[in-house]
């Protein structure tokens, strides 16, 4: 077991390498290719009206002039050694791990990003738990009354929310249940509040977003979990544990839902980690300032090493994730075995 | 059966777990909803426009936490850095520069009033020496007080681009500088009084290495507001500034939003234009903006603080409900879109030929590929927007009774320029705007009339003017007889609309200038005669003048003044919109 997940930490930190090869050539190696010099690079992160001498010195102070090796070499060398920057009036150690500095802001990327994650932390978990209570427990029922009203109800219901892109459910949601209309009992957007400043505005501020995120993952683990627990609740050791004389509780969430669990756990992994690298869509629909916000942002400004960090937290999040569903695999269904 | 109406209800119950969780919050009330008030107020009606050119729901009435929110983020609140128009507006709030903008409706808020300085600057020495005198009693948030030796130092750090990429070079390029001086922290100890005097605790002087006239728009500049050398932590300095105005910063979180309260060291005694009534503010950036129109006709915010105005899934809703449409503004502001003609790629370097694109352009096509009238802009007839001290009414090209164009003065010129069947040009745009894509496709249309071709040529935003559309050997080399621009004025004043757009010494082989086509020596002398100008009843006229010459020249094709929809926040006191900013002067806004 230790071994096993030496190896898979080895080969996450391998691909986390590969993600910031890629990332660092998406963003630096391309605009060159499509002709782009470092003075039209630095163009963008100067005023308006910044003469040549200007863009010039940007260039030079973004490291645009060096070859791209060269400035690959600096990024990775921040995150495993730290880096030194010019603030003005003095040079300020950025601490290891340190993802740059903003070409837009000129601070840490890192403070920056870790400022993020308590609010995609807040949203992913609280939707994570609404999604998995409700999909689960809809997927259950529908499974045990199949073709009943409810049934059919819950799963059009479902193709609704896998279908419904949460920029339209979650501005809907906002229009109908905030801006003080008469049914409002959530906050409007921008409206995040630290979970230990004041937990009841948290759970204020956050409730749409919850809602909106879970509709949309309820849905597909609604199916998911009916289709599962179908195939499940026909198997041969059903009808034995029936007919053991066991109750249809016991029987339906001891065997049957465990056995329809293992799919269920590894897309919940896998969503989960990803939502942790940003739900960039809900936060941006209801502005909160979370890590897909602010990717979205440093999309948008081309701030590089904003993207850099970003990436680079979005994939750590989807390699830990991965990691951790494979070990719970062997707790879930004992007929695995981790080598 | 009892199994099964167990499991239903459990279910049921998880189903509806959204629900139930959504009512666990209810019970926090909304801190806006609490205090938002109806809008209007004592003696307020609320019309279209009504906040134009008078104070909407004027009010001393103190107190209330006034609520901003910004769809992007600021390019920086440090007054070395920032170059936002909204930007220069808000930080009056925590800063105080020499002159500001007076804090008044319409017209008035063009003319300059002194701020941290008890008057306007003194001229001497053919305007190349500008001294002015600080009020007494002015003190930093810590109780410091505030002498020129701060304010020097303020504009001598802005100097540093390598530390201040994003804020202009006005200063860089006007002051008689050493050579090579790269502002305190690099040319620390450098002497500099030869640029900037301060004779006593009072008193700064500024040296200029050319005269010029309107230093005044340049000590208005949030550069000029003082910063205690002592607590400057360059580029850091954003994260927690020394406050000289009303308010200073209680809690700040760049990218995502800050908070301003109280500065109990600022005294009103000192200052005449500011009112200082909410206890405080709180400010939101990065905020989604539709969330931002929503909220503001909510009542849950009281300002969208970018001042552009309202989104395009606003603007149908608000113009076509007469009761919102009474709580909005449609100010015309001081941005001109427009197309410039390049004299350099032929046939457009023959007058007539420019004409003759001027003449059969439809300026209502225009008008709509920016968005139509509200949130599109005015027809323009010449550069200078009307919100600009010389603006004069020059029409030399009408574009027909119904401003779709004159076909039969577009062949005329045509047929003069020697191209009585029209030619082939291209036209450049930038690629990531919808709106110049929708200008250059309608003057497709409208120039084809008359026998124009155009080619669409769409190029990166980042580099159109460095290294497509505004670099010289580009465009003519690939034939971009036509491009599309925009332009705002830094201040409405005509040297800080013009220069930077007209004054062909400002166009760089390399690459970068706004100013793409004018190249006319007069329009340069007429430029450094109004430099020279000191009395402001007469450099005024030259402005206009300059713009007559530019429009005879052909080199521009005016499009649109632009224009945007304002949304009055609900409960505020004492809107309106200023000509300076072209948006709502927060300065002296509060809560009923």
């Amino acid at each position: 077991m230790v071994t096993y997940i030496i190896r898979r930490l080895i080969w996450g930190v391998f691909m986390l390498a590969i993600v910031s090869v890629i990332t660092f050539a998406i963003f630096f190696l391309v605009p060159r290719l499509a002709g782009a010099t470092s003075e039209s690079l630095a163009t963008r992160y100067v005023g308006r009206t910044a003469s040549a001498e200007q863009v010039k010195i940007a260039a030079e102070k973004l490291g645009f002039n060096d070859p791209l090796v060269v400035q690959y070499g600096r990024f990775a060398k921040g995150i495993v050694a730290g880096a030194d920057y010019d603030y003005g009036p003095g040079v300020e150690r950025c601490p290891a791990p340190c993802f740059g500095y903003s070409f837009l802001t000129r601070l840490p990327v890192w403070p920056d990003l870790l400022n993020r994650l308590p609010v995609t932390i807040s949203l992913a978990l609280g939707a994570a738990v609404i999604w998995l209570v409700a999909g689960v427990a809809t997927g259950v029922v529908s499974a045990l009354r199949r073709g009943s009203f409810f049934d059919r109800a819950a799963m059009s219901i479902a193709l609704a929310g896998v279908s419904l892109p949460i920029f339209f459910t979650g501005i809907v949601s906002l229009v109908v249940f905030s801006y003080g209309r008469p049914l409002a009992f959530a906050a409007p957007g921008g409206s995040f509040t630290p979970f230990f400043d004041n937990p009841a505005m948290w759970a204020y501020s956050l409730i749409l977003p919850w809602i909106t995120l879970a509709f949309l993952y309820a849905a597909g683990y609604a199916r998911l979990t009916r289709s599962g627990m179908l195939e499940t609740m026909n198997e041969d050791y059903i009808r034995t544990a029936r007919a053991k004389g066991l109750t249809e509780r016991v029987v339906v969430f001891k065997h049957g839902l465990r056995g329809a669990l293992t799919p269920i756990l590894t897309i919940f992994g896998l969503d989960l980690g990803l939502l942790m690298g940003g739900a960039v869509l809900t936060e941006s629909t209801f502005s909160l300032p979370g890590i897909g916000k602010y990717a979205i942002d440093a999309i948008v400004n081309q701030d590089l090493p904003k993207v850099m960090g970003v990436t680079l937290v979005a994939a750590f999040f989807v390699v830990v994730a991965n990691l951790v569903v494979d070990l719970l695999y062997a707790v879930v269904d004992p007929r695995v075995r981790l080598t | 059966m009892m199994r099964k109406t167990t499991l239903g209800v459990t279910a049921l119950g998880a189903v509806l777990a959204l629900g139930l969780s959504a009512c666990g919050g209810g019970g926090a009330a909304s801190p806006s909803q609490s205090g938002a008030a109806p809008a209007g107020g004592d003696g307020a009606k609320a019309e279209f426009n009504a906040a134009l050119t008078q104070v909407y729901n004027p009010s001393d009435k103190k107190g209330g936490i006034m609520k901003f929110a910004n769809a992007g983020d600021w390019d920086s609140l440090d007054p070395a850095d920032t170059y936002y128009g909204y930007s220069w507006n808000f930080v009056r709030l925590y800063g105080r520069a020499l002159v500001m903008f007076k804090p008044a409706p319409g017209k008035e808020s063009s003319e300059l009033v002194p701020d941290l300085a008890e008057n306007l600057g003194t001229p001497s020495d053919s305007a190349k020496t500008w001294t002015y005198k600080l009020r007494a009693g002015v003190k930093f948030e810590d109780g410091t007080p505030i002498t020129s030796k701060d304010v020097k130092y303020g504009v001598l750090r802005s100097l540093d681009k390598e530390v201040f990429p994003d804020g202009y070079t006005y200063f860089n390029d006007t002051l008689d500088l050493p050579k090579d001086y790269k502002g305190p922290y690099k040319s620390k100890g450098v002497n500099t009084d030869k640029a900037i005097e301060t004779p006593d605790d009072q008193t700064i002087v500024f040296h200029l290495k050319q005269s010029y006239s309107g230093f005044d728009y340049f000590a208005q500049l949030p550069a000029t507001i003082p910063v205690p050398e002592a607590k400057d932590t360059g580029a850091k300095y954003k994260e927690h500034i020394i406050s000289s105005g009303p308010y200073k910063f209680d809690k700040n979180e760049i990218g995502k939003g800050f908070n301003l309260v109280r500065n109990d060291q600022w005294d009103q005694a000192t200052d005449p234009n500011r009112k200082a009534l909410p206890d405080g503010y709180e400010v939101s950036t990065n905020v989604n903006a539709d969330d931002i129109d929503n909220r503001l006709l909510s009542g849950d915010l009281h300002v969208d603080i970018a001042g552009t105005g309202a989104q395009p899934a606003t603007l149908g809703r608000v113009l076509t409900d007469p009761a919102l449409k009474a709580n909005t503004d449609n100010p015309t502001i001081t941005r001109l879109w427009y197309t410039s003609i390049n004299g350099n790629v032929k046939p457009l370097d023959n007058l007539e030929c420019r004409k003759a694109v001027e003449y059969a352009a439809d300026k209502v096509a225009y008008q709509t590929a920016y968005g139509g009238e509200f949130s599109g802009g005015q027809i323009a007839t010449s550069l200078l927007p009307p919100g600009i001290p010389g603006h004069a009414d020059i029409n030399p090209y009408p574009a027909g009774a119904d401003n779709h164009g004159d076909v039969t003065k577009a062949k005329e010129a045509l047929t003069a320029c020697g191209q009585p069947n029209g030619f082939e040009t291209n036209i450049a745009y930038r690629a990531e705007r919808p709106k110049e894509k929708a200008t250059a496709e309608a003057l497709q249309q409208s120039l084809g009339k008359v026998g124009i071709k155009l080619t669409l040529k769409p190029f990166p935003q980042a580099d159109y003017f460095a290294l497509y559309a505004g670099k010289p050997g580009y465009a003519k080399d690939n034939k971009l007889g036509l491009a599309i621009n925009g332009w705002g004025a830094d201040w409405p004043d005509g040297y800080g609309f013009l220069q930077q757009i007209v004054d062909s010494r400002v166009i760089r082989d390399t690459g970068g200038s706004s100013n793409i086509s004018v190249r006319d020596p007069e329009v340069d002398k007429l430029i450094d005669q109004a430099s020279l100008e000191t009395d402001t009843a007469k450099r005024e006229p030259i402005w206009a003048q300059i713009d007559q010459k530019v429009m005879d020249d052909a080199y521009v094709l005016p499009g649109l003044w632009a224009k945007s929809l304002l949304i009055r926040g609900k409960g505020v006191t004492n809107v309106y919109v200023s000509d300076a900013t072209g948006m709502y002067d927060y300065l002296n806004m509060g809560l009923q």
